[in-house]
Parts: C-alpha cells; sequence; structure tokens
C-alpha cells in the first residue's frame, strides 16, 4: 500500500509541474460547461419567417401579430412574389413561408411551406403554427387542458443539459488523461523503470489511477458548485448518493482509459482508440438525443453505456430528487462495468518488457 | 540549378511516401481512422434521432369512462406515445417520475363522460416530467391535439427538402464536419509535435528539405486520408440512407478539400503553440470536440442560441461548412448563394497558416 501512496505522489507532482497542461485539466472543462450549456437548446427561437400575399386583412395581421408576438417567429420579409419567397429559402434567409390566398378573409386556406432539413425543429413549428390556427379558426374546444410542468416549470434547457455535458466534460478530461499515462512510460521508456520496482501490478493501476480519479472528482465537485450558482440547477437530492456514484462511475471510465493505455504502443493510438469509444459513449448516452427515440435493439445497447447510466443518475437524482432505490438500476451496471474493466486493465498489463 | 531542385522535389517525394508508410503501418490507427466515419454515419442513420417518438404516458383517474378510454387508445395508437401504466394519485406519479417509468401523465376529472354531455369544458390536467423540456413540451402540444380531436387541417402545409422529416438529412453534413474537422486537426498536430517530443524533427529540418516542404509533407497523407473519408460519407449517404446529393457533387467535393486544408491548417496551429504532445493533443481533442458538435448547428439550431454564442459560432470553421454542405446536399443551390461561406473558410485557413508560420520554431531549444 506503501508504494501506491509513492505512486501517487510522484503522478500528482508530474501533473502540477506541468504548467500547459493545468489550464487545459482545470480552466477548459469549467469554460466550456458555461459556454455550452446555453447552446444546447433545441426551444425553435425567432424562426425567419417570409409572408407572401396580395393584400393583408385584418384577420391575417391579427394571426401574424400573434405569431411573432409568441418570439417563435421573425418576419424577415413580405412580398407578392412565391417566386421570390422560395429564393429567400433557398438561400437559407429564411425558414418557413406563409401564404395567404386572396380570399384568406372568407375563410380560404393558409398555405404553409415549412424548410424541413431539421425535422424535429420542423415538426415543431407546424405543431405551433397548427395550434394557432386551430384556436382561430374552430370553436372552442370541449375539453380544457390544464398542462403542468414538474421539475423545470419554465421549461430552462439550461436544467436538463448542465449535468449532462458536465458529466462528458470530466470524463473527457479523465479518460484521456489516463489513456495517454502508462503508454507515454512506454514510449518515453520510463516503463522499464517501473516495472524492475517491487510494485506489484494492481498497486500499480492504482497509483495511476487514483490521481485522475481524485481530480476527475475536485472537478465534479467543482462543476456542480458552478451549475448551482450559475444556472440554478436544483439540488433535489442528496450530494453523498451522487459522488458516492460518480466515485464508482469514474472507476470504470478512468480503468476504461487505463486498459486502452495497456493494449496501445503509442500515444497517438491511444488518444485516437479513447476518442473513439467516447465519442460512441456521448451519442449514444442521450445527453442530445432522447434514448426513447432510438429502435429497440439501440436502446438495449445503452445499456453497456456507463455514460448514458450516469448522466441518467445526474439528472434523476439532481432535478427529480430521485433517491437510491430509484437509480439501483444504473448504479449495479456501473460497479459490474467498474470492477469488469479494472481486471481487464490490471491482467492486460505486463511487468515484462515488449 | 535544374538539378538541384530536381533533387529537392525526389527529396520531398520520398519525403511523403515515408510519412504514407508511417501511417499505413499504425493498425490501430488506421482502423479508427476509417472505422470512425462508418460507424458514426451507422449510429446516426440506424440508432440516433432527435425527433420524439415512444414518449411514455401514464394515465390517472377516470379512465373507465367510455371517452376516456378513447382518447387514450387513440393516443396509445400514435407511433410519438405508448401508454405503459395506470397510476393512482400524485405519489404514483412522482414515484413513476422518478424512476423514469413514464415521462408524463394524462389525468381525466371524475365524471368525464358526464361532463363532456354538461354545458361548459370537461377538464384533463397533463403533468409533463419536464426535467427533458422537449418532451415536455411536444407532449403537451401532442396531447391537445389527440384531444381536439383530429377535425379539418387548419392550413396546408408543405415539409420542404424533407418531407418525410428523416433526421439523416440533418445529421449526415454534421457527422462530415465532425470527423473532418477531429481527424484532420488532430492527426496533424500530433504528428508534427511528435516528431518534436522525439528529436527526429532536428534530423528533419538539417535534411535538404525546406521546413515549409516537411509540413507539406506531413499534411499532405492527411488530406488524402481525409477525403476517402469524405468518399465513404458520401457513398453512404447516398445508398444506405437515401439523403439525395440536389446540388453539383464537384463543387461539394471542393468545399470538403477545403474545409480540410482549413481543420488540418488547425492542426498546424495547435502544434506549433504548443509544446508537448500531451497538451496538444488534448487542445485538439477536449477542446474541439464540443465546440464542434455544439456550436456549429450539428445538432442545435443556432438561431435559438443567446446573442453571444450566436456571435462567437461565427468563429467556429465546421458552423461554416455545415451552411454549405447543407445547402448543396439539401437545397441544391450553386456557389452564387454559397461564396461568402467559402470565403471565410478560405480566410480561416490564410489566418491559421499565416499565425503557424509566424511561430512555428525551426530552431529547437
Amino acid at each position: 500500500m506503501n508504494s501506491v501512496l509513492v505512486l501517487l505522489r510522484k503522478e500528482m507532482r508530474q501533473i502540477f509541474r506541468n504548467r500547459t497542461m493545468l489550464p487545459i485539466i482545470f480552466v477548459m472543462p469549467i469554460v466550456q460547461l458555461l459556454v455550452l450549456a446555453f447552446a444546447a437548446t433545441f426551444e425553435v427561437r425567432e424562426t425567419p419567417m417570409t409572408l407572401v400575399g396580395e393584400a393583408f386583412g385584418p384577420d391575417a395581421r391579427q394571426l401574424v401579430a400573434e405569431m411573432q408576438a409568441s418570439g417563435y417567429f421573425d418576419v424577415v420579409n413580405r412580398t407578392t412574389s412565391m417566386h421570390e419567397a422560395e429564393r429567400d429559402m433557398q438561400a437559407g434567409r429564411s425558414r418557413v413561408i406563409l401564404r395567404f390566398p386572396a380570399d384568406y378573409e372568407r375563410g380560404g386556406r393558409l398555405q404553409v411551406v415549412i424548410d424541413a432539413q431539421d425535422g424535429a425543429t420542423a415538426g415543431v413549428v407546424q405543431a405551433y403554427i397548427g395550434r394557432t390556427l386551430g384556436a382561430r379558426r374552430t370553436a372552442p374546444a370541449p375539453v380544457e387542458i390544464r398542462p403542468v410542468h414538474w421539475y423545470n416549470p419554465n421549461l430552462e434547457y439550461e436544467l436538463y443539459m448542465v449535468p449532462g455535458i458536465l458529466v462528458v466534460l470530466v470524463t473527457m478530461i479523465g479518460t484521456f488523461l489516463s489513456a495517454i499515462n502508462l503508454v507515454r512510460e512506454k514510449e518515453i521508456g520510463t516503463i522499464e523503470q517501473l516495472n524492475v520496482t517491487p510494485i506489484r501490478k494492481w498497486e500499480l493501476i492504482l497509483g495511476k489511477l487514483l490521481p485522475f480519479w481524485i481530480i476527475a472528482l475536485f472537478e465534479l465537485a467543482f462543476g456542480l458548485g458552478l451549475a448551482w450558482i450559475v444556472f440554478r440547477i436544483p439540488m433535489e437530492g442528496s450530494l453523498p448518493l451522487i459522488f458516492g456514484l460518480a466515485a464508482i462511475y469514474l472507476l470504470s471510465m478512468l480503468g476504461l482509459g487505463l486498459w486502452i493505455s495497456a493494449i496501445t504502443e503509442t500515444q497517438q493510438q491511444a488518444m485516437f482508440i479513447s476518442w473513439f469509444i467516447l465519442v460512441i459513449f456521448i451519442l449514444m448516452s442521450g445527453l442530445f438525443t432522447p434514448i426513447e427515440s432510438m429502435p429497440v435493439w439501440a436502446r438495449w445497447l445503452t445499456n453497456l453505456n456507463p455514460m448514458a447510466h450516469f448522466i441518467e443518475i445526474m439528472r434523476r437524482v439532481l432535478l427529480k430528487g430521485a433517491g437510491p432505490e430509484a437509480v439501483f438500476k444504473q448504479a449495479l451496471m456501473l460497479w459490474l462495468f467498474a470492477t469488469a474493466i479494472l481486471t481487464l486493465a490490471t491482467r492486460k498489463y505486463r511487468k515484462v518488457a515488449g | 540549378m535544374r538539378r538541384k531542385a530536381d533533387a529537392s522535389r525526389g527529396a520531398f517525394f520520398g519525403f511523403v511516401r515515408k510519412e504514407f508508410r508511417h501511417i499505413l503501418r499504425d493498425r490501430r490507427t488506421l482502423v479508427v481512422l476509417f472505422g470512425m466515419p462508418v460507424l458514426m454515419m451507422g449510429l446516426f442513420g440506424y440508432a440516433i434521432r432527435n425527433e420524439l417518438e415512444n414518449v411514455r404516458i401514464g394515465v390517472a383517474g377516470a379512465t373507465g369512462d367510455e371517452v376516456a378510454r378513447r382518447i387514450i387508445q387513440r393516443m396509445d395508437a400514435s407511433s410519438l406515445f405508448e401508454v405503459v401504466e395506470e397510476v393512482t394519485g400524485s405519489d404514483g406519479i412522482e414515484d413513476g417520475f422518478r424512476h423514469g417509468r413514464f415521462n408524463a401523465a394524462v389525468i381525466f376529472e371524475p365524471g368525464f363522460a358526464g361532463a363532456l354531455q354538461r354545458p361548459g369544458p370537461a377538464h384533463v390536467q397533463v403533468i409533463t416530467d419536464a426535467s427533458n423540456p422537449n418532451t415536455a413540451s411536444t407532449v403537451q402540444a401532442y396531447v391537445e391535439a389527440v384531444l381536439r380531436g383530429s377535425g379539418m387541417e387548419p392550413a396546408l402545409f408543405q415539409m420542404r427538402y424533407n418531407p418525410e422529416l428523416k433526421s439523416a438529412y440533418l445529421f449526415v453534413p454534421g457527422v462530415m464536419a465532425v470527423i473532418l474537422m477531429l481527424v484532420s486537426a488532430l492527426m496533424t498536430s500530433i504528428t508534427i509535435t511528435r516528431e518534436r517530443e522525439m528529436g527526429s524533427m532536428e534530423v528533419l529540418l538539417v535534411s535538404p528539405l525546406h521546413p515549409t516542404q516537411i509540413i507539406i509533407g506531413k499534411v499532405v497523407p492527411y488530406l488524402a486520408l481525409s477525403m476517402i473519408n469524405v468518399a465513404t460519407i458520401l457513398l453512404l449517404a447516398a445508398f444506405a440512407f437515401e439523403v439525395p446529393i440536389r446540388g453539383s457533387l464537384t463543387l461539394l467535393v471542393g468545399e470538403a478539400f477545403l474545409f480540410t486544408l482549413c481543420a488540418l491548417s488547425l492542426g498546424i496551429l495547435i502544434s506549433s503553440r504548443s509544446s508537448s504532445l500531451q497538451t496538444s493533443t488534448m487542445i485538439a481533442l477536449a477542446g474541439l470536440l464540443m465546440p464542434t458538435v455544439l456550436l456549429s448547428g450539428f445538432i442545435f439550431p443556432i438561431a435559438s442560441m443567446p446573442a453571444p454564442l450566436q456571435m462567437l459560432s461565427h468563429v467556429v470553421p465546421a458552423k461554416w461548412f455545415l451552411i454549405i454542405v447543407r445547402s448543396i446536399m439539401i437545397r441544391g443551390v450553386g456557389l452564387e448563394l454559397i461564396w461568402r461561406e467559402t470565403i471565410i473558410i478560405a480566410g480561416m485557413t490564410l489566418l491559421f497558416i499565416g499565425v503557424s508560420v509566424r511561430s512555428f520554431k525551426l530552431r529547437l531549444e
């Protein structure tokens, strides 16, 4: 155990000695969190819209005013020529065309052209226009609907995205650092010196893992603090639960980094392979796109993705105040993954010269 | 004079050949290099969708009502919803949300069918798990549509360019931008910094090759590999996912070439400014991945971002490339509508090269 501590101290010294790496490890994730959290929104806002029609009667004017007041749309051009409107759309200057027929005031049907390259946004725009028009044209519905939004009454995207983005940033730093660590010693040749020390295999893996584990946990704490202050992320659930599970999660991801480090020969390979795996993990994590929308086989595959489990844990515990029983399945999967990958990494590392 | 130029050209080609051999020898990196685009295209084509589907709904209240049952059936029948369970009380709803068993609950007031007969509206409450705001607002809109009944479509809707609302139309250009940006920037920054760290850069610098030739020689193989990736992505897009290429293919490939140059020069810039391999790879990977995904309009629409972020997105090269690729592939426009974006990318490339030439250290300390 003593040799683990010695190794830990050596690694820590190495990390804090490297002045150019320090800002990358500590500042970059924080800056990215602060900036990128605002970028991740599916909200539809100020969609540029072109109006086409000969004359706009009171009914049409009222509809346009209502749509513009909603903040969803922004009228960029009014024209009488459909051709000009199509030109606008082709050039990307406008995403929606509203064409008012000459008999619109007498009940004529509006023609709506939506640029549907982004299918999801187009769907939202269509639903909104349909609802606005429906409410104006049909008699009041016999059913009154009372929508209530729990956990996030103002539907703020930051609340949903910040915990997930934080997980990705912390994971990226931790995994990359651990992935290039062992292989760097191999490349420089210092691994030979480590091999001839009396340190045992598991002690070496532990000593290599602990420094990044401590750094990543610290970053997570710092990021959560910022999330709380800047984004007002509610801390509904228990923080010890979050950190307990984060500890297991990070073991599994850093273990993954060390395993990559053990099977590769150059830092270049290690970086590339860990990048490859991380991109898959991020895409299949439900961070940006809903897991529910995936086909069944893909949804099943996300079970093997520790990142998906931990992002789900963060969201459930932080936003909804879920207790241990509600994240038990995820916690179990993380534990299994961590055990498997650490065993694999220890096995794969050989204390002999390649 | 002539012979000297010939000799130096020969040396240059020899150097490029050596670089190619270096790359082709490293099987693991090659697998990642060529496997990445195929895998990402596969995931985006078959697994990942950004439109909502299978939103799980819990129902509560007077669900035994004849009318309520019909409404529930209608919701269940749509591909958007899946009615998963009947819940009782707000504790049951809370529990379901926390365990993630369903995303929204629809509650019918007691005596719902009776209330419909009487004058005045009958009440339905829709409670959404708004921790995911996207699901919440969509569910609310669709439940309203289902409850109002499918009356006459109030307008004639036309979904231009992508009538089936396929996500692949949105993602294919994005995958191309991310792959080209990261592979090119990362690979060049790694290969140049590595020579320096290993000490072999000194050997190269005393060779008859001009430093510019060394840099070009390092970059050419990756340019070739990137173009193979572009071809793979376009073939997969056209044949596996049936994303059309409506504009000129030549123009598209030319623009991809330009963007690759831009990414490569960014890689050179990173390597010329950073001292160690660790630093440059961390900048290239950790620093470029998230901004390229988030600030380029790949997944999230730029128009919805706050103004300062929209300003910031202007300096992300991938943003301009995405506009170009989408314009050519999906909207079928020609150079006359995208020359501005093309000039911006070309300008960024020149800027990156200019700055790195100035800060490139020819002599090693």
